[in-house]
């Protein structure tokens, strides 16, 4: 078939297209050069922006009762980081929340315990003595938490103190001003190091989605930051205004599909900042089972980064056993 | 003969200062005394109960902090709007089967009765609060705070009057309220929101709910961040079962008196102690001095 002289058709279009074959673990092969990561990351097909909002809206549709927002909302729970990174922290702040975290309503005993609790690295101490034996993990903040802009020698310093002093998990963040330099190396070796540093601490790799201008950027920072060994991708820090959004977790959540399909490599994902309500946990397990399967409904592939969405599932698993709406009056703040 | 068909309006929710439809979409018909319909009218569930109290809960400490003499200027700007559509809510009275003289003086009294109470803003205080003697160096004051967020289960009539009565003295000292209107009459209260709403008053302060009472009576008494309860217009079945499910967050119940209403006498149906009903006395020990 022609046109104006032209051949077209499907066959010789789809020959060029780019062929997604990923490499396999070691994701990058034993020699990473700019070259290297620039063949990988060209392989990264586009993302259709309307097509993930349209998804993501359409999966919020669906309506949860009974029994099964019952089990959600225990799944919640369990996969609860439960977060403070301000700096006017304070130890008897952290002690607090670890009660909290260790047992989140003090009436109840049939409500788990949440995933972490999640602080900065100065009061990762204060945190490990306080959960010790409780079963609940420490997740610290580091590589200069919330910019990362910092020397890697700072960054690194400072995970491997935080993961000396008994982090279980380190939520890094990566260099975005480096990511949109286009240095991808760059981001590539910081994540490398960092996961080396920490070791064998959980690294946990936050994009800042709101900052990566675009879904493409977060499906490419997704697929970078799991080819450099991140146990768990993270959409934001929640300093940052959009944070966490169903659409650019769907993205997130299609990149590790991808990269599990190519790898073989299981990565877990935890959205951040935004997420308050009951309502809206129930919706990201939605996505997240009909994206990834029952295998990824679990704390240790799947987190909530929050802070004022604990009390809102208590509230709401009352509601659902009392049959009486509840008060935040009856639930501790901290 | 004109071929026009009436344009008829849609009698919706006032929740949060917006005019919202059910969540669940219903409508019921209104009825007029002869038993013809005037209107379809939102029935509310319990979902939009609980967004109403959402509602009313953000509302209130921000009411609370105004001035007395500011919340006063408000209720009476209510009565202003009133007066200006007193010809709309006579007929709304009307419907009710209620002569047309009585209607007019049913909507009259009810504007006296917000300018009463809005007179009432500023000086509450200095009634219900006090002084008090106490043996040592101290001065010992109590004062009323607003309750917080109080249902008001309205009178099923007077519509209006009966409303106007029970919701001002709520208001007045910085509750917020949830409003279940009258089942049977409920276009006067409809027609009372939208007053309201270009009145000056915040979003929230008011949330007036129409439909089947039995559906969400229960779940406004069961509601832990709801404080108290106006309930004039539940009869005493409704009311045991309200005083019940209202136990279980130690909420304070108002149930009407014994006996006939007598809604437009000036001396028994509107009172100061009304306003203390739904207020919580605070008292302070402050040292002297030496």
């Amino acid at each position: 078939m022609t046109f104006l002289g032209l051949p077209i058709g499907l066959a010789p279009m789809s020959a060029k297209a780019p062929a997604t074959v990923l490499p396999t673990s070691p994701v990058l092969g034993p020699s990473v050069t700019p070259k290297v990561i620039e063949s990988y990351l060209r392989a990264v097909p586009p993302v259709d922006e309307v097509g993930a909002a349209e998804r993501a809206a359409a999966l919020s549709t669906r309506s949860v009762k009974r029994e099964s927002k019952l089990a959600a909302l225990d799944l919640a729970v369990r996969m609860c980081d439960l977060t403070t990174l301000e700096g006017r922290d304070t130890p008897g702040k952290i002690v607090q929340l670890a009660s909290k975290a260790a047992r989140p309503d003090p009436t109840d005993p049939t409500i788990p315990p949440a995933a972490a609790l999640c602080v900065y690295p100065n009061l990762v101490p204060h945190a490990v003595r306080a959960l010790a034996g409780s079963g609940v993990g420490v997740a610290s903040v580091a590589t200069y938490f919330p910019s990362g802009q910092a020397p890697l020698e700072v960054k690194l310093a400072e995970a491997a103190w935080a993961a000396s002093e008994g982090a279980d998990e380190i939520d890094m963040v990566i260099d975005r001003g480096a990511f949109l330099a286009g240095d991808c190396l760059k981001v590539y070796e910081e994540i490398a190091a960092v996961g080396e540093a920490c070791r064998p601490a959980c690294l946990k790799v936050i994009l800042e989605t709101g900052e990566l201008g675009g879904f493409d950027n977060v499906r490419r920072a997704s697929m970078l930051a799991m080819a450099a060994g991140a146990d768990f991708i993270k959409t934001s820090t929640g300093k940052v205004s959009p944070a966490a959004t169903l659409p650019v977790t769907l993205v997130m959540l299609e990149a590790i599909r991808d990269f599990y399909a190519a790898s073989g490599r299981a990565v877990g994902i935890k959205p951040a900042g935004g997420i308050s309500t009951a309502k809206q946990a129930v919706r990201y397990l939605v996505m997240l089972s009909e994206t990834l399967g029952a295998a990824w409904l679990t704390p240790s592939r799947f987190r909530f980064g929050a802070s004022s969405l604990l009390n809102d599932l208590l509230m709401q698993i009352r509601w659902v056993r009392e049959g009486r709406y509840q008060s935040p009056d009856y639930f501790t703040e901290d | 003969m004109s071929g026009r068909i009436g344009v008829r309006k849609t009698y919706k929710l006032y929740v949060d200062g917006d005019f919202p439809r059910s969540e669940s979409g219903r409508t019921y018909p209104a009825l007029d005394h002869r038993g013809e319909v005037i209107a379809r009218v939102a029935a509310a569930t319990r979902k939009d109960l609980r967004g109403a109290v959402r509602a009313a809960r953000r509302a209130q400490p921000s009411w609370a902090a105004r001035t007395g003499y500011n919340r006063g200027q408000i209720i009476y700007r209510i009565a202003e709007m009133v007066e200006d559509r007193a010809a709309v809510f006579a007929a709304q009275v009307r419907m009710a089967g209620v002569a047309a003289a009585k209607a007019r003086r049913e909507v009259f009294r009810s504007i006296d009765r917000l300018v009463w109470y809005a007179g009432w803003a500023d000086k509450y205080q200095q009634v219900i609060g006090n002084l008090n003697p106490v043996a040592g160096p101290f001065f010992n004051i109590s004062v009323p705070e607003p309750t917080g967020v109080v249902g008001v289960i309205a009178p099923e009539a007077p519509a209006l009057l009966g409303l106007v009565s029970r919701l001002a003295p709520v208001i007045v000292s910085g509750n917020t309220a949830v409003v279940l209107a009258s089942e049977r009459w409920p276009a006067p209260s409809v027609v009372l929101a939208e007053a309201m709403a270009t009145a000056d008053l915040p979003g929230g302060v008011v949330n007036i709910l129409t439909g089947p009472r039995s559906g969400m009576a229960p779940y406004l008494a069961s509601h832990l961040d709801v404080n108290g309860i106006d309930a004039y217009g539940a009869d005493e079945d409704m009311l045991a079962g309200l005083e019940e499910a209202a136990a279980a967050g130690v909420k304070r119940v108002v149930g009407p008196p014994e006996g006939r209403i007598a809604w437009m006498d000036d001396r028994t149906a509107q009172s100061p102690y009304a306003i203390a009903a739904f207020t919580e006395i605070k008292t302070v020990w402050h040292p002297k001095g030496l």
